[in-house]
């Protein structure tokens, strides 16, 4: 490494109103490096990104590149210096075509000024090559999975010489493989001298990847370090202010009867699934994205039609006409994408949380408000969520915040059995220990509990039994307590049985 | 959970400090209040006679049509959808009962028809839009052609004059010296708000505007929601149209022309997004006022015709922009918003 960095961010500022955003903050960034920012929700990550990004402009500070001052006040000027960010929510227009994207914004034009339909593709064809990627230029790009979509952008980004690209978050809804071969094109970039500044809250991957971390927490700067001279609890510790101790840590459950029977449940590409959950009990499905699990909690749920088979619930027969009944049936189902599928974003938190249990708040239909109130606070301190948050929108909290009004809509309705998928994706190290407390919690209650994860050690470390899908069905099924992360991808993956088909990625 | 009733609001709660001006908030309660209550004052004092009495329950009468067409309306914009039959569904129940009025079906009966004859068109939307799931815009564009024509076939295109209608009091009668459409318009706010303010079935049509998704994993029926605010919609159109009948002791194939935009108007000047969601039903009440207020006013001025169309033009854009702002603030109403 030289003496002067490929990117020197020094002390800025950033004030938001009364809250100080960013505090004097530094970060440093060697071309060829990969540098891994971390810090709780809140703790200023974002803020950071957008001000390199000229999405926000900072208050005060420096920003050099080479050593020379530069200043970034439009996303324009951002991109003439050569940063690119893949964000976590990514910018591209599904219903046009990979070729069309790629060229969004400096399409080619003939000599009469018509759109150069086969220079685009062209374009695009070469783009992705540079990439490794061979993805049909020709698909619309919404078609693709979330893994190739962010290809797509890396592509982008490759194509217009970004030498700092800033990756949010990236693998939080990939499949293992798909993350595989991010990390391949990381590899791949660095050697190229591109400067990566990777965000992540998963440690495992932090410590596979990047060469140094900064951590930030409310806003100020914490410290760097090499990541060969730090573990994960020196990071976490530096992230939250304290040691956090064993995070999965839960006590031996004594199970009771069978509360969720499911037996040769089938639907669309599914089953047939049988499996038991019994009060008192966590039981995680792993398994790769697409390998069916969600499909398979929306059939119990009700969201999607059933073909066949029988579910029950404490012994009664539950054949819901949709989510409505199956909720009168006693299930309650935490969805995988909390923005698209579980919250009212615009919504109070009164309301999002009390939606469920109205029936039960309510007389002739009419609502009893300060009963309704009452009881959507109660929910709320016992998750440690701010009582003034009440009458926020929804949006307006946090990601471990938000996460929490979801699973207090299900408290409420004290659902006999919690369908819970991906309960902690982008949620902070805090939140995460808050929402495995909560689930030890119910299922100490009797609640039976089942729980989607695509983090491992999360899946076997808060189970008591673990059930790995691989293309709708389930194929293993072991005692947490003696699975081990190896064993559960093995079966993950098949890889058994067909190693060869391991790196080409999902959708094969 | 009432034992812990004093026990909720920790010491935290208590002590955040006092949230900064938020424009959008502010806005909400009462912007929109407040441009009726200038141009109130405004009018006052530069239109003649606009402050009589009788000028005013003028105004209130004029706008009760396009008022409970509103307020069926924001049922359905709440829900992120939109119904632009509206206005030929006032034609078509008009039509239908002035036509059972004349054959002898009494007064109270023959309006109760009109209303179902409207219920029954936003059965048929409804019903398109939930369960086939068609664009609103496009089934109620088909079907405000389709009304429109049933009710030039069912007057052969010729209105039907009866000058002793027998619920001509509807809209031309006084009760207290309050003329009845008034009335009317009076008790379909106040149920329209109670069941959006006020029960559950409210709270399921703004959860549905405001993520059809999450509301059916969160238990709301969604078709069904949906199937009812265009019965709604409908009842309330249909209710408009016997009162405009009314009004016109007769029965026009051509009313309520061009009503369902002046109706959709009156819904976004009220707050009501329509990306559905949000909205407040006293808004589209106010909206209605304040078009009422505007095209009164302007006639009282000698304003020509063409003027007033103008006006009435730019003012629903100038709504339409202080809603944008409110959904994606500029950056100089920003401060005090956390980031992320």
């Amino acid at each position: 490494m030289n003496d002067e960095p490929l990117l020197r961010i020094e002390d800025v500022t950033k004030r938001f109103g009364a809250t100080l955003a960013l505090d004097h903050v530094r970060f440093e960034l060697q071309a060829g490096e990969v540098h891994a920012l971390m810090g709780e929700n809140g703790a200023g990550k974002s803020t950071l990104m957008k001000i390199l990004s000229g999405n926000i402009e900072r208050d005060s500070g420096q920003i050099y590149m080479d050593g020379r001052a530069i200043d970034i006040r439009t996303p324009l000027d951002a991109r003439a210096h050569g940063i690119a960010i893949i964000h976590q929510e990514l910018n591209t227009v599904p219903h046009m075509s990979v070729a069309e994207n790629l060229s969004l914004g400096r399409e080619p034009r003939t000599r009469f000024g018509v759109l150069d339909r086969r220079r685009v593709r062209r374009d695009a064809r070469e783009k992705l090559a540079r990439i490794g990627s061979d993805i049909d230029p020709d698909r619309p790009l919404g078609s693709l999975s979330v893994g190739m979509q962010q290809m797509v952008e890396i592509a982008r980004a490759v194509s217009e010489e970004a030498r700092v690209l800033v990756l949010d978050e990236p693998t939080a809804a990939l499949s293992r493989a798909e993350a595989q071969q991010l990390y391949a094109l990381i590899g791949q970039m660095r050697t190229a001298g591109v400067g990566l500044i990777y965000i992540s809250h998963r440690m495992e991957e932090v410590w596979q990847l990047a060469d140094r971390v900064t951590v930030l927490r409310d806003g100020g700067y914490v410290g760097t370090g090499l990541m060969a001279d730090l573990t994960p609890e020196d990071v976490v510790r530096m992230m939250v202010g304290r040691a956090m101790g064993d995070l999965y840590d839960h006590p031996r459950r004594t199970t009771g009867k069978p509360m969720l029977s499911v037996e040769n449940l089938t639907g669309d590409g599914i089953g047939p699934v049988s499996f038991d959950v019994h009060a008192g009990e966590v039981v995680a499905m792993a398994g790769l994205i697409g390998s069916g699990r969600t499909e398979v909690a929306r059939l119990i749920f009700g969201a999607d039609r059933r073909s066949g088979g029988r579910v029950t619930i404490d012994g009664r027969d539950s054949r819901p006409s949709g989510p409505h009944a199956a909720i009168g049936d006693g299930f309650g189902m935490v969805p995988e994408d909390r923005k698209d599928q579980g919250l009212f974003l615009d919504h109070t938190v009164e309301i999002n949380i009390a939606i469920s249990s109205l029936d039960r708040l309510s007389t002739a239909g009419v609502v009893h408000r300060a009963e309704t109130r009452e009881a959507v606070l109660a929910e709320m301190k016992r998750l440690h969520l701010r009582q003034n948050a009440i009458d926020l929108a929804v949006k307006a909290l946090s990601g471990g915040n938000q996460q929490k009004a979801a699973l207090a809509r299900w408290l409420m309705r004290d659902s006999q059995v919690l369908i819970l998928d991906e309960p902690t994706r982008g949620v902070d190290i805090g939140a995460k220990r808050e929402i495995y407390e909560l689930i030890d919690e119910l299922a100490k209650a009797g609640k039976a509990i089942l729980v989607i994860s695509s983090d491992l050690p999360e899946a076997i470390g808060i189970s008591d039994r673990l059930l790995v899908m691989r293309e709708g069905r389930i194929v293993h099924e072991i005692q947490s307590s003696s699975a081990t992360e190896e064993d559960v991808m093995a079966h993950a993956t098949g890889t058994a049985v067909r190693r060869v088909g391991a790196s080409e990625g999902v959708e094969a | 959970m009432s034992d812990n009733r004093n026990a909720v609001a920790p010491s935290a709660a208590e002590a955040h400090p006092k949230a900064p001006f938020d424009f959008a908030k502010w806005w909400d309660r009462v912007g929109i209040l407040m441009v009726l209550v200038a141009l109130v004052l405004l009018m006052a004092l530069i239109a003649p006679n606009f402050n009589r009495i009788d000028n005013l329950l003028n105004i209130a009468r004029a706008i009760s049509v396009n008022a409970i067409l509103a307020a069926g309306l924001t049922f359905v914009i709440l829900t992120g959808g939109i119904d632009l039959s509206v206005g030929s569904i006032i034609a078509v129940s008009g039509v239908i009962a002035v036509v059972l009025a004349i054959a002898g079906l009494p007064a109270p009966l023959a309006v109760t028809a009109g209303m179902l004859v409207g219920a029954a068109c936003g059965l048929v939307n409804g019903a398109l839009t939930a369960y086939l799931a068609l664009a609103p815009f496009i089934v109620t564009l088909g079907t405000m052609t389709f009304l429109r024509g049933l009710a030039y076939t069912i007057t052969a295109g010729q209105p039907i004059v009866s000058s002793d209608l027998n619920f001509k009091g509807i809209g031309n009668g006084y009760v207290s010296g309050i003329p009845a459409p008034v009335i009317v318009m009076a008790i379909v706010f106040l149920v329209a708000w109670f069941l959006l303010e006020r029960t559950r079935y409210g709270r399921h049509v703004y959860a549905v505007g405001g993520n059809a998704q999450a509301a059916r994993l969160a238990g709301v029926r969604v078709n069904r929601v949906t199937l009812s605010v265009y019965v709604i919609a409908g009842a309330c159109a249909g209710l408009a149209g016997v009162i405009f009948a009314a009004r016109v002791i007769s029965a026009q194939p051509t009313a309520g022309t061009g009503y369902e935009l002046d109706a959709i108007a009156a819904v976004v000047l009220g707050g009501t997004s329509l990306a559905g969601g949000r909205g407040r039903i006293v808004g589209t009440l106010i909206g209605s006022i304040i078009l009422g207020v505007l095209s009164t006013g302007l006639i009282l001025l000698s304003v020509p015709f063409f003027t007033q169309l103008l006006i009435k033009g730019v003012v629903i854009i100038l709504a339409v922009t202080i809603d944008s702002l409110k959904t994606r603030p500029l950056p100089f109403l920003t401060a005090g918003r956390r980031k992320g």
